[in-house]
């Protein structure tokens, strides 16, 4: 049947459908089901999965001061951020205000899970939906090593050094284990690199993997510890002592020239690697521009990164804040997570029971009670789930809207709105990479512009992280060594009822936390997460969102591998789901696959 | 000595429950590190680069009944992965010890303490009580080990101050499962 949705997709669920499911039934999977018409090109998508159903049966009744700690092991991913998000909106609900120095250390860490997340993320996560792992053991060292040189500077480049890596991906093949490499589709027709552009990313993913650990030392640092780093309602929890020799949590100077020269590194590695790797795949895949989805129309971004402290306002946020719709770059709409009208969760179509299924509901008001049934037309039994029927309830994550519409959000969001502000720190980089790709500006809307994007930004958190280390150091040398603010911290001090709320954007884009606190412990928390937002059903308008948008219009090489459906899906940088299997039209398992 | 799980999901808390138990009850010479890995999968393999020796404790579908405990020791180890992973992208613990191997530094000796979960489903639930019971047999496995290894752990005689704790602000062992 062909459906026109109110956001301007066609899509036709007559033709043959390719389900891509998780190996277990269990929370935490993604599965995308397709359908493909007579060419083998995607002409409708079903994007289902599950998210942290229950976060707020688990914080009902704890002290708001800690929700901190719970929402960081939400997963093993963002961890900061939540915890950034959870503390800013507490700091909202009770009218807590932190230190200048306390905005640069908590805009450091953030930024260091940028650039971190993000170089992961491309190298150990999505890279190998581009790169031929046993493509790169037919390659030349001496010729990749010239490819090297013509691209970067970066001096881990002879031909002996890439012949030690080839030799040791080969032990590493030929002892049986493949590792992180296993369940891919080595040999795919849609991987286009030559096998020496794939010994060069192999050989860089390998570098990658060593140097994240130097990263995230910053994390160490200013948060006592890592994993798990700490975090303050008020401030931060570490104390800066310039003077001090070591002692236990202090910040001194041998701990900020750590961080200076582990910030100079991670730029230099930005630089010097992820970028010119970056710019050579695309110059391969610049004629594979699908994936365009919501990008095209419809984006937002909460902003983040505060130059001044408390200063949540557009003029001082560092990344982006605002919604872009149906493709109007001329006009980038105010954000209020305050306002009941604006962000909303339905669930027409997602597991989940509310009194009114047409109206949707801002996260003050949020409710989460399980209703798990299928549409008329679903396939199989409710435990074994051939087909899902998404006429009816699909999916275990809700479809939040900003004032009705489906948006995607994300390095690629953030960087449309920056573009469309006119921002040079992100309009230029943008145009430099598309003008060496000889591609036009709307080539940033498809799956290598957000693969791109994500790499762009990378770069600038880096050198964020350094303009707020240099700010840093320049308050404490002029003796401001204030990192929080306590004097809100008993509880006797706050109101009988309060609510709030904190935004970040995470690496895989806006995160919203909503807290209701009574009689000084928690009463309501809805986490609205960026994976929600990507990877939301239809809403009940029909609105498909980000993830199903970008499917559509994409030709497959071969049904039964979905590398493309894998390469987009990981472009989002979806923060659930790996494990999947893939089943054939009547059920039967073709292959397996892991999806990182 | 890595504790490795979600403490949010039931029974998959069970490998940081150990090392957070063990870590109050117990000090270790200096060349041990206890470790709460959380569900950081990829992210710990830099940790796994520093040991020579490495104890995991964690949550495994052996497919044995609930509650049993098992040590599997050496080229045993990445055969098992745990049963239900939230962690990095749904990083497998064998995708980090194979990714620590494919940088050319992995632990000489490996030992997983597993616990065969009942309840991975209870999003904000507790351990369930067959598998809380095996958090001390568990230590008295990794104690032996140590020995074995020549770094003995000793019962503390002084309580671990609360500021020491592995971990602290509410998610610690009895106040989440108040």
């Amino acid at each position: 049947m062909r459906v026109q949705t109110p956001n301007g997709f066609t899509t036709d669920n007559s033709g043959k459908r390719i389900v891509v499911d998780p190996l277990t039934r269990i929370e935490g999977h993604l599965r995308v089901e397709v359908n493909l018409d007579a060419d083998n090109v995607i002409c409708n998508a079903v994007s289902s999965g599950t998210m942290w159903r229950g976060i707020e049966t688990i914080l009902r009744g704890r002290d708001p001061r800690d929700a901190w700690a719970f929402t960081e092991r939400i997963c093993g991913v963002c961890t900061g951020t939540h915890a950034l998000t959870s503390v800013r909106a507490v700091e909202n609900a009770l009218g807590i205000t932190i230190p200048e120095n306390a905005n640069s250390i908590r805009n450091i860490m953030q930024l260091c899970l940028q650039v971190h997340d993000h170089l992961v993320h491309f190298y150990h996560l999505h890279a190998l939906d581009w790169v031929d792992v046993f493509s790169a053991l037919k390659a030349d060292p001496k010729a990749t090593s010239r490819l090297a040189q013509s691209v970067s500077p970066w001096p881990r480049s002879s031909p002996g050094y890439f012949k030690d890596l080839q030799i040791r991906l080969t032990k590493f093949f030929d002892s049986g284990q493949l590792g992180p490499f296993k369940n891919a589709y080595w040999g795919h027709p849609a991987y286009k690199l030559s096998p020496e552009a794939n010994l060069m990313a192999v050989t860089h993913y390998s570098e990658a993997l060593d140097f994240q650990k130097e990263i995230v030392k910053i994390h160490a640092v200013y948060g006592g510890k890592n994993p798990h780093p700490n975090w303050l309602v008020g401030g931060v929890p570490c104390a800066i002592n310039v003077d001090g020799n070591g002692a236990i949590g202090a910040i001194n100077m041998e701990r900020l020239n750590l961080v200076s020269s582990i910030i100079d590194r991670s730029i230099e590695f930005v630089e010097q690697v992820y970028l010119p790797d970056i710019e050579l795949i695309g110059s391969f895949y610049r004629g594979w521009l699908y994936g365009c989805g919501l990008s095209g129309r419809s984006v937002m971004s909460y902003g983040d990164v505060p130059e001044n402290a408390n200063d949540y306002s557009t003029k001082s946020l560092r990344v982006p804040r605002g919604v872009i719709l149906n493709g109007n770059l001329r006009e980038v709409l105010p954000v209020d997570h305050g306002d009941p009208d604006q962000i909303q969760e339905f669930v027409a179509h997602s597991w989940y029971k509310y009194p009114d299924e047409f109206r949707g509901l801002h996260p003050w008001d949020g409710i989460t009670e399980p209703n798990f049934e299928l549409g008329a037309n679903f396939k199989g039994t409710r435990t074994d789930i051939k087909e899902l029927d998404e006429g009816g309830k699909y999916s275990w994550i809700k479809a939040p809207r900003w004032r009705g519409n489906a948006v995607e959000v994300g390095p690629l969001a953030r960087y449309i709105i920056g573009y469309a502000q006119d921002k040079a720190e992100f309009k230029e980089p943008a145009e430099r990479l598309l003008k060496a790709l000889k591609l036009p500006v709307t080539a940033l809307f498809s799956t290598l512009g957000r693969t791109a994007a994500r790499a762009l930004e990378c770069q600038w958190a880096a050198h964020q992280m350094r303009h707020f280390q240099d700010k840093l150091v320049a308050h404490i040398k002029a003796g401001d060594t204030a990192t929080a603010d306590v004097s809100k911290w008993n509880p006797e001090s706050w109101p009988m009822e309060a609510k709030g709320y904190g935004f970040t954007e995470a690496p895989r884009g806006a995160l919203g936390h909503w807290i209701k606190i009574k009689d000084r412990k928690i009463d309501n928390y809805q986490c609205v997460v960026p994976t929600t937002w990507n990877g939301s059903p239809r809403d009940p308008k029909g609105n498909i969102g980000a993830f199903e948008a970008s499917l559509i219009g994409t030709p497959m090489a071969d049904p039964g591998k979905p590398l493309e459906i894998l390469r987009t899906i990981h472009s989002f940088d979806p923060c659930l789901a790996c494990s999947t299997h893939v089943m054939s039209p009547d059920g039967q398992e073709l292959a397996s696959v892991t999806v990182r | 000595m890595l504790g490795i799980g979600n403490i949010l999901w039931a029974d998959e808390g069970f490998g940081v429950r150990v090392v957070e138990t063990f870590h109050r009850g117990y000090i270790v010479p200096q060349n041990v590190s206890v470790l709460d890995g959380g569900t950081l999968g990829l992210y710990l393999v830099s940790f796994l680069q520093l040991a020579d020796c490495l104890i995991v404790f964690d949550a495994i579908d052996y497919g044995l009944p609930p509650g049993r405990l098992k040590l599997v020791q050496g080229n045993e180890v990445p055969k098992f992965t745990a049963a239900k992973k939230l962690s990095l992208h749904q990083t497998g613990f064998q995708e980090v010890l194979s990714a620590a191997d494919l940088l050319g530094r992995c632990p000489r000796e490996l030992a997983l303490i597993g616990c065969q979960p009942l309840d991975l489903e209870s999003w904000g639930g507790p351990l369930t009580r067959p598998v809380r019971a095996q958090i001390a047999p568990a230590i008295e496995l990794a104690c032996e080990l140590l020995a074995q290894w020549g770094s003995p752990a000793k019962m503390r005689t002084v309580p671990l101050p609360e500021t020491e704790r592995l971990l602290a602000n509410d998610i610690n062992y009895e106040n989440y499962e108040r």
